[in-house]
């Protein structure tokens, strides 16, 4: 491929021997070439599942969208019950928030390791993002078990029942993470660096960073905004 | 296939969410792009806290401030840890994306809009101001 030709299509979008002779460049043994466009076949497996799991993903946060909405529109109605601010501690929704976006970048770097094909290193790092994860759902369940021991349970007024069900619902899919980062260990020590297994870390990579976007939106929308009033 | 060129070395460094090329030198940005987001996503988030704490943005702007932070934050994670680009192989991911941006915000904004204009509708037909924030 000339340089000239990189110029004139530097997204690879030309389809094949047509186009290269109607710009007046023959691309010899260049049709084959992937461009991911249908013309070189299919795109690779990794790609492709890669899409697959984003619409997934795509699909569960628009799930969330649906919780964020009730809890917009149901925040206000305390029925006489205490509010965010008597109920919320800022120490505790630090720590949740440190331990989630470290466990995010852990994450990053087990895949990297994964890369490069270091075993040591991948589980290790699977390891820490499984127990930052841990530490995060522990605060989350002492959150939890404070509000109820205060009478501050979801049946007390509308606004506590779409903060349960809301941050509930991110606090399974943590714990639907931990299950699936165990197993990722379990399958890498026993099974190896198999593609289908590099696949299945990639698709727990994107879970896991995904669980983190929805949390900034927690973050912000129940507490930080609840704590402003 | 005249070797690598470098078009093929900007293709794998535009690489769809979560793609991490086996046979690239370092795949996705690698580890500066983790180490970039977290340094931006960290900053922002304790912006966000201190938004809160400090009172150096005039107190009704605050939610506004906060709700800016959190979409800043949220295009750093998609860039810099799912590795979401305008790169080629990565266009139907962004329409995907796009999709579902569209979806999310024709819930919550239609939600919270319809929802506002009934809880008002029911105010002014029946409940005087003692009954409001009853059942409604």
């Amino acid at each position: 491929m000339s340089a000239a030709e990189a110029q004139e299509d530097p997204y690879v979008l030309g389809r094949g021997r047509g186009g290269a002779d109607a710009a007046g460049e023959g691309r010899g043994g260049d049709d084959a070439r992937p461009s991911g466009r249908g013309e070189g076949g299919p795109a690779p497996k990794r790609t492709v599942v890669g899409y697959g799991f984003w619409i997934y993903l795509l699909s569960d946060i628009i799930l969330f969208a649906g919780f964020f909405a009730a809890y917009a529109v149901l925040s206000g109605d305390l029925a006489g019950g205490p509010g965010p601010q008597e109920l919320f501690e800022q120490r505790r929704l630090a720590l949740e928030t440190a331990a989630l976006l470290i466990s995010s970048f852990t994450c990053g770097l087990a895949g990297i390791a994964a890369g490069r094909g270091a075993m040591l290193r991948t589980q290790g790092w699977l390891l820490v993002t499984g127990l930052l994860g841990a530490v995060f759902l522990g605060l989350e369940v002492q959150e939890f078990a404070t509000l109820v021991a205060e009478g501050a349970g979801p049946q007390r007024s509308a606004f506590l029942s779409a903060f349960f069900a809301l941050v509930g619902l991110h606090g399974l899919h943590i714990a639907a993470g931990l299950l699936w980062a165990g197993t990722m260990m379990a399958q890498l020590a026993v099974k190896g660096f198999r593609p289908a297994i590099e696949r299945r870390l990639m698709c727990f990579a994107l879970f896991w960073h995904a669980l983190d976007i929805v949390w900034v939106g927690i973050f912000t929308v129940v507490y930080l905004l609840g704590l402003a009033g | 296939m005249s070797g690598p060129s470098g078009t093929e070395q900007g293709d794998a460094a535009d690489a769809p969410p979560g793609e991490e090329r086996l046979d690239a030198r370092e795949f996705g940005g690698g580890l500066k792009s983790y180490l970039t987001g977290l340094l931006l996503a960290a900053l922002l988030t304790g912006l966000s806290f201190l938004v809160l704490d400090v009172p150096f943005v005039w107190g009704p702007a605050v939610p506004m401030a906060l709700i800016v932070l959190a979409v800043a934050q949220m295009g750093v994670h998609l860039v810099f840890f799912l590795h979401v680009t305008t790169g080629p192989d990565d266009t139907n991911n962004v329409l995907a994306l796009a999709f579902g941006v569209l979806v999310c915000a024709l819930v919550l904004f239609g939600s919270i809009w319809i929802m506002d204009h009934l809880a008002r509708g029911t105010m002014v037909e029946a409940a005087p101001a003692e009954e409001v924030g009853a059942p409604r």
